[in-house]
């Protein structure tokens, strides 16, 4: 009971800020990159509820179009992440043999690689011209493209398992063709997994996307993302002096443990 | 009891000079900002470096960080001959290396000599290089000494304050030195540990000698914010550059600790790429390579807000090349730059640029819209590209702001010149025009815009080329200075660097320093380290 409480307050606020970020136009009317350069670091006031930054752009429009940028595209990214680890680690699985091993060896391999100093050499070799729109879907298809290792280790495991259930065994007796098997057998009993896959991904991307804006090299100004703005708390001394500029990490914090409750749980899984 | 009143007496001494004999010997603390990577002053080429060669070593002639003018240093006296070839050196009797080892002319010549050595690789020693040819040294008596160049250096006085002198004796070798400190200590990523130099020449006007401060503490700390928070709890006296946003907070905290010695000599800069690079489109090369494009991009820009909004004030808007604290070289006829929204417009449609539907095109319809490169982490850097991107749209100019790690940045202006704009900081050491050689000539690898030219590629840049190379090879400073006055005009005309601010030298000194006067020229806090002293605690002045 209480667990469903939980979820469903979780849903709730994900479910507001989803909205929140997706129509932010109605929710302010400055736009995102405008600078009033006679408030740089104003305090909140009516006519900017959360303040202006450094530069005087409004610091809540910012918020809203950054928590946009961030939810919207992470949960892409691990959608992308997800499906390559439920490909390779489905074909891993049910195939075996050297196939697995390959396939295995290529995901330690990827894990080996230090993520950042990849996306770092990534970006380099981006194209300059790219719109901050272009750059920032790059970088996320960047890490749903390099975030599948860790996933597929999980959805392989559970696929051997299942490679040598007796119920798949029955279905290869009854006589389904490999489509059927696959649509009717494998993918229904691996979707837990690869939902949670899924879900766990999310705020890890939200973080890495965080952690690269950190190091000026994520979301391209004037665009904002919650990494971006976080960059802001780097100074422990001037957030202590302003603190309303945690509102992203607040945001942060509070979204990935919603996206943590509602996760399904191991019974679920099981 | 007399007997018993002595020992007590005896005792009350015992323990007062036991007090003072325990006293602990004046300590100043502060940070170097990397690790050094050399203690060899002939090697010197990083900031680190430079600080220790500044603490520890001595020099011929050292130039007056606040006056700017030479004073005798381990030369009594100096003399240049007319063709600027020939320097003559009258050296100080009776000095000994922080070893004990004596100081003669002979030590004078083995450091030129290594210094000018092909196979040292100096930086400092090219400053020297004006034309092919050797040196020669020469050592008429113990304190003579008389250098002669290949061809005439300009400004060569100038440059003996970076030639620290080594023993050509000592075991040490660059260990044994004649400035005010010696390296004691050094833990690699640590701190380096510097001790009073006992034998240092220098004594003040009572005759007590310099320096005060028995022992310096130089800690390794990259980080700016925990070089604050420490300097904040007491444990540090010192901060060499503040940026403007600490400094701001550090003066509301306690205005008296937060020193601003005003324009500094670092500028920030932007340009554009004129290279033939073929990853540069042909029409954006034609707009950059236009006198008229350049002009009207740097008329938009709003440099009054940049030092105000990005550096809190503590900037301000540059005119050239030249810092206004560099009293002798700065030209002070330059034009003031001027935010000319209407002006940069009425430019831009002489040279064909239109308007349409708020974007700018040029005569062959290409919107204009550019990427202008910085380099990630600098905040600052980056505030002040968005800033610039805002007052470009006005324009109709659309241009993305691309941060880069450094390699990468370096890569992209130096070697595959795949870039269209960047925006970078130019830190100047040098007072004199001659360091600027490099970035001048249009043969120069610093040419930024378009670097390694066979032949210049307009007749600016031959004429910027002729004044450059007139100025070096003149000794009447007078006439160099008249021959780089015009230099500065023509950047100024041409504006093939958009130089945006000078930021402020800004400085952070705990009132527990006595003596401090920070200056605009590096090192700009502790330049007169010698005279520094400590409240409260021991030192060799106080004992006296």
């Amino acid at each position: 009971m209480t667990q469903r409480v939980f979820r469903t307050i979780c849903c709730g606020i994900l479910g507001t800020v989803f909205v929140v970020g997706l129509f932010a136009q109605g929710f302010t009317h400055y736009p995102y990159a405008l600078q009033f350069r006679e408030f740089p670091n104003a305090a909140p006031s009516s006519m900017h509820l959360l303040g202006t930054d450094g530069l005087g752009r409004d610091f809540f429009a910012r918020v809203i179009y950054g928590t946009r940028v961030s939810l919207l595209l992470a949960p892409a990214a691990a959608l992308l992440a997800t499906a390559i680890a439920a490909v390779l680690g489905g074909v891993a699985g049910l195939r075996g043999g050297w196939l697995e091993t390959l396939i295995l060896a290529t995901a330690d391999l990827s894990m080996s690689l230090p993520l950042l100093f990849v996306l770092i050499a990534l970006r380099a070799f981006l194209p300059l011209d790219v719109s901050p729109v272009l750059s920032v879907v790059a970088t996320f298809v960047t890490l749903g493209l390099l975030g599948w290792p860790s996933s597929l280790r999980l959805v392989c495991a559970a696929s051997r398992n299942l490679r040598q259930s007796d119920h798949l065994l029955l279905a290869r007796a009854t006589g389904y063709s490999n489509s059927q098997m696959l649509f009717r057998q494998v993918i229904p009993h691996l979707r837990p997994i690869f939902l949670a896959q899924f879900w766990i991904s999310i705020p890890l991307f939200i973080l890495t996307e965080a952690t690269l804006s950190m190091l000026g090299l994520g979301v391209m100004e004037p665009l904002p993302s919650w990494g971006n703005l976080l960059r802001g708390s780097e100074d422990f001394s001037a957030m202590s002096a302003n603190p309303w500029r945690l509102v992203p990490l607040f945001l942060l914090v509070l979204t990935v443990i919603c996206f943590q409750f509602v996760l399904p749980s191991s019974e679920e899984l099981t | 009891m007399w007997g018993y009143l002595r020992i007590a007496l005896l005792f009350i001494l015992g323990c007062t000079t036991a007090t003072r004999g325990g006293e602990e010997p004046s300590e100043l603390h502060f940070c170097l900002h990397g690790e050094p990577k050399t203690f060899n002053p002939i090697l010197v080429d990083d900031e680190a470096s430079e600080n220790i060669r500044y603490l520890t070593g001595g020099v011929l002639i050292r130039v007056n960080r606040q006056t700017q003018a030479m004073e005798p240093g381990l030369a009594e006296s100096w003399k240049v001959s007319k063709d600027g070839r020939t320097i003559t050196f009258q050296l100080r009797k009776g000095l000994y290396f922080s070893d004990g080892t004596p100081f003669s002319s002979e030590d004078v010549a083995h450091t030129m000599r290594s210094l000018m050595d092909p196979q040292t690789h100096s930086a400092t020693g090219d400053a020297f290089r004006s034309g092919p040819g050797t040196i020669e040294v020469q050592t008429p008596s113990a304190d003579v000494v008389v250098v002669r160049f290949p061809a005439p250096v300009a400004g060569l006085e100038r440059l003996f304050d970076q030639v620290a002198i080594l023993s050509s004796k000592s075991p040490k070798k660059e260990m044994s030195v004649l400035g005010p400190y010696y390296v004691s200590e050094y833990k690699a990523g640590s701190y380096v540990l510097l001790r009073r130099n006992p034998n240092y020449w220098k004594h003040d006007a009572r005759g007590n000698p310099l320096p005060y401060i028995e022992i310096i503490r130089l800690d390794i700390q990259r980080n700016r914010d925990i070089e604050l928070m420490r300097f904040r709890r007491g444990e540090l006296q010192l901060i060499n550059r503040v940026d403007a946003e600490q400094f701001e907070r550090l003066q509301k905290e306690n205005p008296a600790v937060a020193r601003n010695a005003g324009t500094g000599l670092d500028g920030e800069e932007m340009w554009f790429n004129q290279t033939s690079s073929p990853t540069l489109q042909e029409y954006k090369r034609k707009w950059f390579q236009q006198t008229e494009f350049r002009r009207a991009v740097s008329m938009a820009i709003n440099r009054v807000d940049l030092s105000r909004v990005v550096f809190d004030g503590f900037a301000t808007p540059a005119f050239g090349p030249v810092s206004p604290s560099n009293q002798f070289w700065f030209n002070s006829s330059l034009p003031a730059p001027k935010h000319d929204l209407q002006g940069a417009q009425a430019l831009l449609s002489r040279a064909g640029f239109r308007l349409e539907g708020g974007n700018l095109k040029d005569p062959a319809g290409n919107r204009v819209e550019f990427t202008l490169i910085t380099n990630s982490g600098n905040t600052a850097r980056e505030k002040m590209a968005t800033m610039i991107q805002q007052d470009l749209a006005e324009l109709g100019i659309s241009m993305k702001v691309v941060t880069l790690d450094f390699p990468s940045l370096i890569e992209r202006i130096t070697r595959t010149f795949d870039y269209d704009a960047c925006l970078l900081g130019l830190v100047n050491t040098d007072l004199d025009p001659n360091g600027q050689l490099t970035v001048w000539l249009s043969s120069g690898e610093n040419h930024q815009w378009n670097p390694n030219e066979k032949t210049p590629a307009t007749a600016w840049e031959a004429e910027i080329d002729r004044l450059m190379r007139e100025q070096a090879s003149l000794s009447n400073e007078k006439l160099r200075k008249a021959k780089f006055d015009r230099v500065q005009e023509i950047v100024a005309e041409q504006q093939p660097f958009i130089y945006l601010v000078n930021k402020n030298a800004l400085s952070a000194v705990s009132a527990e320093v006595v003596g401090a006067s920070p200056v605009a020229l590096n090192p700009q806090v502790f330049w007169n380290i010698d005279t520094l002293r400590l409240n409260n605690s021991r030192e060799v002045g106080a004992k006296q």
